[in-house]
């Protein structure tokens, strides 16, 4: 279980890590597009663009749906949130960690405040 | 990643943010409202260190820690309450640079264990600290979110059910 979600995070961060390809999701999310549509959008041609719908569709971030001649690439069912969830929980971490700090380095502080007065006395 | 906007929520708390920055390095970081040495001293003295590494929330409790803070000195952590339940962190300091730098290796997961760099930068009596980790590969990295992420998500969970207890026994209020 624990290695199928890693397989599929892997697939993701890996289609992720293409500018073009965070733009077709972002333009995905607005509404579906031809692989025509999308490559008009990029400036791109049709040939690059199948290759990065293709990668985005084995992560299973978009899907497509051919209808006639016309190939239609519409978000998956698979949402961004799976991939953000660990950094979050990651960032609680060390969110949690640091406000535990916050409290030590105020004690320090207010200690370094007490000792000086005490030295100007 | 909008600090202004944080702010506004909550003026009191600093923001702490984490970014995957590539495949094989993460980055956190927070504003703490002290000078850049006393923020290093609270990580380089173990009776200071020891107070917060483990907060609350992860429903550990941190048996040991001993640190050499010099390069190439060592530092081991020891989990647990007794030898069932214990977990051992340890590795060794490869940067030490008083109030500014701070790096080490983590060596209990063998080669896959990443380096964390952790950089204190002073401005105006606050202190910036960057702390970056750069794993050996990709698949360490991934490797390494997902265990934080299942043992943060039970740790969370052991907190909801003891906030939902306390809540419970307090009565509605």
């Amino acid at each position: 279980m624990v290695q199928y979600s890693r397989a599929r995070l892997d697939a993701s961060f890996a289609a992720l890590s293409d500018a073009t390809r965070r733009g077709v999701l972002e333009q995905l999310g607005r509404s579906d597009a031809s692989i025509t549509d999308l490559a008009e959008k990029f400036h791109m041609t049709l040939t690059g663009m199948k290759k990065h719908v293709g990668v985005l569709e084995q992560s299973g971030l978009v899907t497509t749906e051919k209808l006639g001649r016309v190939r239609t690439c519409k978000l998956g069912p698979r949402r961004l949130e799976e991939e953000t969830a660990w950094l979050e929980r990651y960032r609680q971490l060390w969110d949690a960690r640091f406000d535990e700090l916050d409290k030590v380095v105020e004690e320090l502080k207010q200690k370094e405040k007490v000792d000086g007065r005490k030295k100007r006395e | 990643m909008d600090a202004r906007r944080e702010s506004e929520v909550s003026p009191m708390k600093n923001r702490t943010t984490v970014e995957r920055k590539s495949e094989r390095e993460l980055i956190v970081t927070r504003t703490f409202n002290a000078p850049a040495r006393l923020v290093f001293e609270a990580w380089t003295t173990p009776e200071l260190f020891k107070q917060w590494w483990v907060p609350k929330s992860m429903g550990m409790f941190l048996r040991s820690c001993e640190m050499d803070v010099r390069v190439g000195g060592r530092y081991r952590l020891a989990f647990g309450h007794d030898a069932s339940n214990a977990a051992e962190f340890f590795g060794r300091y490869v940067e030490v640079t008083p109030h500014s730098r701070l790096a080490w290796t983590n060596e209990e997961g063998g080669d896959a264990g990443p380096v964390t760099t952790v950089t204190f930068e002073e401005r105006g009596g606050k202190t910036l600290l960057v702390l970056h980790e750069l794993y050996p590969s990709k698949e360490a990295l991934d490797a390494a979110g997902t265990g934080a992420a299942d043992a943060m998500s039970e740790s969370f969970e052991q907190l909801d059910e003891l906030l939902a207890a306390q809540s419970a026994s307090v009565g509605r209020s």
